[in-house]
């Protein structure tokens, strides 16, 4: 771990407001190093200081989940952290889950089954379900549900995240799955 | 986008030096674990500190040490999600585990620390909302404001502590070792809360929380039983946290029923306790107990679900806090 | 009736050797395809991959070169007359660019012609906590709100309405000055046939009161907009927006530009279901700061503000009075319905007819009259959510069929089937009802959740229930009087082989944009991801009227056949032509155009554009559609009619906690009738997402207010508001009826707001079946179902629900004899209308004739 934020060289810029403020972290595996204002969330830096906008954002206030990113890859939500507090850690967005140009196996689940409707809260539930699948290859789907419901989905009703969450774990121990039949026609 | 507001921010990597820099800015600082309390509040400019001192960088504040015989010391930061999953916690206080992984959501408890969730701001439907919010009501005497929109003609103001592991600290009879630039103090859980919403710590805010030791575990078992609508995110809106200690044949000979999210801080029903000593905790002591929390209970109408119901229900779930400890 | 495994059935659209008649438009004539290739297959969405990679950029994403950031300061009052606005303070903030209050911006706009009645930003009245009365725009979003909080407002307050009740018994102050008398918005009263005749000679009447509180769409994605100004005259606004065009035409009318110089992007909306079909503030005022700072100007709103714009489901209060035969069937039927509007207008005048016009298409209702009043309160304005106006009365009419049934000791099953309206025919307020799958619907949730072994025969606590529903597939008229197209859609073939597609429609994730490229594909006979989508663009698309009403699949989807069609038919000629080939004998398919009797004879698809090309220049096309006119020819005939209805049924299975009156529901089956899936991924996931929304209704959504100086929104938060989360969702079950409407392109209805409408009466009738108590309202709240339960314990009626309805001056209805009793659709009171024979007049039930359409 990188050194602590410092406790000194508190500064004011021009207006009185208090002076930016230096990170360096890693995003996506690519070091990164910026500038901000020291009250600014990992959410806005991502956003506005990196452009990385797939992390979406609902409420702002933990209420909603729609801003989880993995930091040291654990899932939080990036509304809560401040920006500083990513100094020296690994982020990891939406944007760092495929391989090169190769979707990651959870991600190619979503859009075949169609969890993504509206598509807003997607990073955060292929973000949770990355983690999830990374500590238990074969969940349950109670364990699915209790994983993910870190997240509010308004359109999908969480049916076919499940369904795509399964065929990615599926896929991911190395097992030949393709989408089910009764979750694409009903029965 | 809801932003925080302006801030100094400061990360130490000790408890001194934090401790050190709280007390320079006085009553301006505000301490930060999680920050799932904090910002939210501050988003909402319910609380707007003018220095912000970190706790994550603190590792001694995440350590859990000591063993189940002589008592368990959990360091303030520890995250709900590690309390959650301790083996030595899930073995010894199978309650303070599941009290944990109760709390709001899976990546909240990853933020969230059992510190955070003892000293968790009181909450009210009054209060808890953004500035603008608030001024349509023309605020509120916990913040901005002169009164108390639960209870209008009160002096005191009525927020309620939304805490889950509060009220099981207190029934476990659990201590909080305190550290402030006059040195270290322990403080009994049970002494820790307020009765007043705005005034809901008995300790200054320049101490900071360095951990919670556990009693030891012999021969009493413990339960929560938590009410809330939905099964993640939500605040609990009756809480039951109770003790007991059994002799051999299953008598009762200690008792403590506490309740949580009903008043401004946990509410030790004494006489609910009272009741089943020297009982078995039969359907009929337990249906008594429950019934005697009942009547004490008086949730107001400043969380979800209406004030009524939330009383009306406080017996089946004390009775189901108890049956689960036969 | 199911599809399994993929097979296009039999009597879907096109195929060989099919013996029925493909129903439903569909292609057909020269250049006639072997095949559905796409049509009913289980496509990946077009825009999944870059939802999934995180790149499909929201309308918050979206950033400009000098963007400036807009905020809006907001009421702090209920209802007040605006003394005074002092913006020099705010004005004076370092890096505020403008500060805009309403008297830049006198012209009303609304999204309905009849109500008109709002101001981008208040003139001299404010209507509810949270109606926005100033904007800045600032160097970023911190300093706008600076600027917001240094705005001095002085109100002088007024008597707020925080109710129906206080609105009919509160005339003065009036919230509008148009309408009817006092806070009466609008009032309907409507006929069709004697219903106190048939009332009299009815077997059994039932008198039920029902109450539905307000609830909110809560999409994910908080409303943006971002706006930019060019110094040619031109503005250009992109928008989380379900309606562009409505928009497009409001911004031209409020910013007094000619609509040709105004330019409305729909950018994909992070969730819509109707929240995003309004016109709203925010998106008037970034064109305005636009404008006048000469900049790009941004607006996000905040979650708070979310609930403020609401438009969602009105709070009804409804009595129904019914009368039935002895075995069960509908002779009559007396709906009333008194709806709290909000402050404004909206699309509240069709609301109100919504809570009348669909109680007709399930069940045959031989006599119906229908009387509603809309009020306006001091709450953030009511609109269109999924479903519009029609699961209030929906759930009053589902309930009370069940009560019905067990007042004669009939089964609720067997009351329903005996009712169903008859396919292809019409009803007693001249709805044309099409196909009507709704009988094999409850067939099979009937079947699929062994109804008869459950239902009065679980443990006590847990329960099943049954209800149906029903929806339109598009509204039949246009918001705005005219007689274009409701959707139009254009083709341009490449040269390689690439076709690009543009039609105004909007994707709010419903799919929209991959139903465009998938039909298109399916009649050109190529891969979907060979064409390119471009939607919801006023400058490059053709209008359509936007994504409400559920009217885009089967709107936008004629277009696009006909315009699919139309760039076949130079294709279809040019490969004849150099092949020595009949058209008749071509076949697209494959990315090729080929013989069908000698497959390998054929083109490539590029080469088939390349030859056309060469033949007759530069191919495009364009197609487009217009719904059938509507049989109905009284006032509010508009409300009701459309070109197909769908239908759905569902089973609730629940566990209530008698000690608590909690209710978990463990699963629902639905049926849903959907005429035909374009795509059965999409069709599953818009019934999975509104037996979501409906669970949450029925459970424990609710827009609540508090009557703390004024009417304030109660929790106007997603920790409060309570959306369900993975833990509440409860399993579903899902069954598709395929019954082709000869309307639908390939036969295919809507999907997108019916399958909501059973779930929140399933879920009531099955907590009656479970614990013997009646919630006659939604939410089905544990308070009330706790309450019920403690009443029937002692003796009282196990009943929570209203007990009586304000007093409301009825109007004399407009009487409109129902077909089966003559006339020709008018009210008798007009001055037009012909008695005319009965055109059935062999049966009970009349038989619209289709040759007529």
């Amino acid at each position: 771990m990188s050194a602590p934020v410092p406790l000194t060289h508190i500064t004011r810029a021009r207006n009185g407001r208090p002076a930016k403020r230096r990170a360096q972290f890693t995003v996506n595996g690519e070091p990164v190093d910026v500038l901000f204002a020291p009250h600014k969330t990992l959410l806005e830096v991502l956003r506005e200081d990196l452009n990385l906008t797939g992390t979406k954002h609902g409420c702002e206030l933990g209420e909603c989940g729609a801003c989880a990113v993995l930091v040291d890859g654990e899932p939080v939500l990036a509304c809560l952290v401040l920006g500083l507090d990513a100094e020296g850690r690994d982020v990891t967005t939406v944007e760092g889950m495929a391989d090169g140009p190769a979707l990651h196996p959870i991600q190619e689940a979503f859009a075949q089954y169609g969890a993504a409707q509206c598509g807003y809260c997607t990073p955060s539930f292929m973000l949770t379900a990355q983690v999830l699948l990374e500590k238990n290859p074969s969940p349950s789907r109670d364990e699915i549900r209790e994983a993910l419901s870190s997240s509010i989905c308004r359109c999908t009703g969480y049916v076919k995240i499940y369904e795509a969450v399964e065929l990615a774990a599926a896929r991911m121990r190395g097992e030949e799955a393709d989408i089910l039949e009764e979750a694409i026609y009903g029965r | 986008m809801l932003r925080l507001p302006d801030f100094d921010y400061y990360a130490p990597s000790t408890a001194e030096e934090a401790v050190r820099v709280a007390a320079d800015h006085g009553p301006d600082a505000a301490y930060v674990a999680g920050g799932t309390d904090l910002y939210p509040n501050m988003k909402r400019r319910q609380q707007t500190p003018a220095v912000v001192v970190g706790l994550s960088r603190i590792s001694a504040l995440r350590e859990i040490t000591g063993e189940a015989s002589s008592g368990l010391r959990i360091g303030a930061g520890v995250t709900l999600t590690r309390l959650a999953e301790d083996e030595r916690v899930r073995a010894a206080y199978p309650s303070v585990a599941y009290a944990a992984s109760t709390i709001s959501t899976p990546l909240l408890r990853n933020m969230g620390t059992i510190g955070g969730n003892l000293l968790l701001d009181t909450r009210c439907n009054y209060y808890d909302q953004t500035y603008e919010w608030r001024k349509s009501i023309d605020f509120c005497m916990k913040r901005d404001g002169e009164i108390c929109w639960v209870a209008p003609s009160s002096p005191k103001c009525w927020a309620v502590n939304s805490s889950d592991e509060a009220p099981l600290m207190v029934a476990l009879d659990a201590k909080l070792r305190f550290v402030s630039p006059e040195g270290e103090r322990e403080i009994p859980a049970r002494e820790l809360y307020g009765a007043d919403g705005i005034n809901y710590l008995t300790k200054r805010p320049d101490e900071l929380l360095l951990d919670v030791c556990l009693p030891p575990a012999n021969g009493w078992r413990a339960a929560y039983v938590k009410l809330r609508r939905r099964a993640s995110f939500d605040f609990p809106v009756l809480g039951v946290a109770a003790r007991v200690k059994t002799a051999a044949d299953g008598t009762v000979e200690e008792a403590t029923v506490v309740l949580g999210a009903v008043h401004p801080s946990p509410r030790i029903i004494e006489e609910a306790g009272a009741v089943l000593v020297g009982r078995k905790l039969t359907d009929e002591a337990i249906r008594e107990a429950g019934e005697i929390a009942q009547h004490l209970a008086r949730p107001l109408d400043n969380t979800d679900f209406l004030p009524h119901w939330r009383k009306q229900v406080v017996a089946t779930h004390v009775g189901r806090a108890l049956a689960g400890l036969r | 009736m199911g599809v399994s495994n993929g097979t296009p059935k039999d009597n879907g659209a096109n195929g060989h050797g099919q013996t029925t008649e493909p129903v439903g438009r569909h292609p057909r004539g020269e250049g006639e395809r072997s095949d559905s290739a796409v049509v009913g297959k289980p496509f990946v969405k077009v825009d999944s991959r870059s939802k999934v990679l995180g790149t499909m950029k929201f309308a918050d994403d979206l950033t400009l070169p000098r963007m400036l950031h807009a905020k809006l300061l907001r009421s702090t009052e209920a209802h007040a007359r605006i003394v005074s606005i002092d913006t020099t303070r705010a004005e004076a903030l370092e890096g505020v660019y403008a500060v805009l209050t309403g008297r830049s911006m006198p012209i009303t706009y609304g999204i309905l012609p009849v109500s008109q009645d709002e101001h981008a930003l208040c003139v001299d009245r404010v209507r509810y906590i949270g109606d926005p009365v100033a904007a800045v725009a600032a160097v970023d979003e911190e300093t706008a709100e600076a600027a917001c909080r240094a705005i001095d407002v002085v109100y002088e307050r007024l008597t707020a309405i925080d109710s129906v009740k206080t609105a009919l018994e509160t005339p003065e102050p009036r919230i509008h000055d148009y309408g009817e008398e006092g806070n009466i918005h609008k009032r309907v009263d409507l006929e069709f046939g004697n219903v106190d005749e048939a009332l009299a000679s009815s077997h059994h009447v039932r008198e039920d009161l029902f109450f539905y509180e307000g609830n909110t769409h809560l999409p994910l994605e908080q409303h943006a907009s971002l706006a930019e100004w060019h110094p040619d005259g031109k503005v250009t606004l992109w928008s989380s927006t379900q309606t562009p065009h409505y928009v497009h035409r409001a911004l031209a009318k409020v910013l007094e530009l000619p609509p040709s110089r105004v330019r409305v992007v729909a950018i994909p909306n992070g969730g819509g279901f109707g929240g995003k079909s309004d016109i709203f503030n925010h998106e008037i005022v970034v064109a305005k700061l636009a404008m006048v700072t000469g900049r790009p100007v941004k607006i996000c709103l905040t979650r708070e503000e979310v609930f403020y714009c609401h438009r969602g489901r009105h709070p009804v209060l409804m009595r129904f009075r019914t009368g039935v035969d002895e075995r069960g069937r509908i002779l009559g039927m007396h709906s009333q319905t008194y709806i709290d509007g909000g402050a404004y207008g909206s699309y509240g005048v069709a609301s109100t007819f919504y809570t009348g016009a669909l109680q007709t298409v399930t069940y045959h209702v031989d006599r119906y009259k229908f009387d509603s009043v809309r009020c306006f309160t001091n709450k953030p304005p009511c609109g269109p959510k999924r479903g519009h106006g029609t699961p209030q009365p929906r759930f009053g009419l589902e309930v009370q069929i069940d009560k019905i049934a067990a007042d004669l000791g009939l089964d609720p099953i067997e009351v329903r089937k005996q009712n169903l309206v008859e396919p292809h025919s019409m009803t007693a307020n001249w709805l044309r009802v099409g196909s009507m799958g709704l009988g094999p619907c409850i067939d099979k949730v009937v079947e699929g959740s062994d109804w008869y072994s459950k239902f009065r025969k679980l443990p006590y606590g847990r329960g099943v229930g049954l209800a149906c529903g029903s929806y339109l597939s598009g509204a039949g008229l246009p918001i705005y009087w005219n007689d274009m197209p409701h959707s139009g859609v254009q083709i341009k073939l490449d040269r390689s082989g690439g076709v690009a597609v543009f039609c105004g429609a909007t994707d709010i994730g419903q799919g929209s944009d991959s139903v465009l490229a998938f039909i298109v594909a399916d009649v050109l006979g190529i891969d979907p991801v060979d064409i390119r989508v471009v939607c919801g663009d006023t400058d490059l698309t053709p209008v359509d009227l936007g994504s409400y009403s559920s009217r885009v699949t089967l709107m936008m989807g004629n277009a696009a056949i006909e315009a699919a069609e139309r760039a076949r038919a130079p294709l279809a000629e040019a490969v004849s032509k150099k092949l020595s080939i009949p058209r008749s004998r071509l076949v697209f398919g494959g990315n090729r155009v080929f013989d069908a009797e000698n497959p390998e004879t054929g083109v490539t698809f590029a080469e088939a554009v390349q030859f056309a090309e060469t033949s007759i220049g530069t191919i495009g096309s364009t197609g487009s559609y217009k719904p059938p006119r509507a049989p109905g020819r009284y006032k509010g005939a508009g409300v009701g009619p459309s070109p197909a209805y769908s239908y759905s049924a569902a089973v609730a299975e629940v566990d209530v906690d008698p000690e608590t009156g909690l209710v978990a529901v463990e699963r629902i089956w639905i049926a849903h009738d959907i005429g035909r899936s374009i795509n059965p991924t999409l069709v599953m996931g818009q019934v999975e997402g509104s037996v979501y929304m409906g669970l949450g209704e029925a459970l424990m959504e609710a827009m609540e207010y508090r009557g703390n100086r004024g009417v304030v929104h109660k929790f106007p938060s997603m920790l409060e508001y309570k959306s369900p989360t993975t833990m509440e969702m409860c399993d579903v079950v899902t069954y598709l009826i395929e019954d082709p409407d000869p309307n639908g392109p390939y036969g295919a209805k809507e999907v997108g707001q019916g399958p909501l409408l059973p779930i929140m009466p399933a879920v009531a009738n099955a907590v009656f079946d479970a614990v013997g108590v009646r919630v006659d309202e939604v939410p089905i709240s544990a308070e009330k179902v706790l309450k019920a339960i403690l009443a029937k314990a002692e003796g009282k009626d196990g009943r929570y629900g209203p007990a009586k309805t304000p007093a409301v001056e009825w109007h004399e209805p407009h009487r409109v004899p129902p077909p089966w009793e003559g006339g020709d659709g008018r009210a008798i009171d007009d001055p037009k209308h012909m008695p005319v024979p009965l055109a059935d007049p062999s049966g009970h039930r009349y038989k619209h004739d289709m040759s007529g359409d």
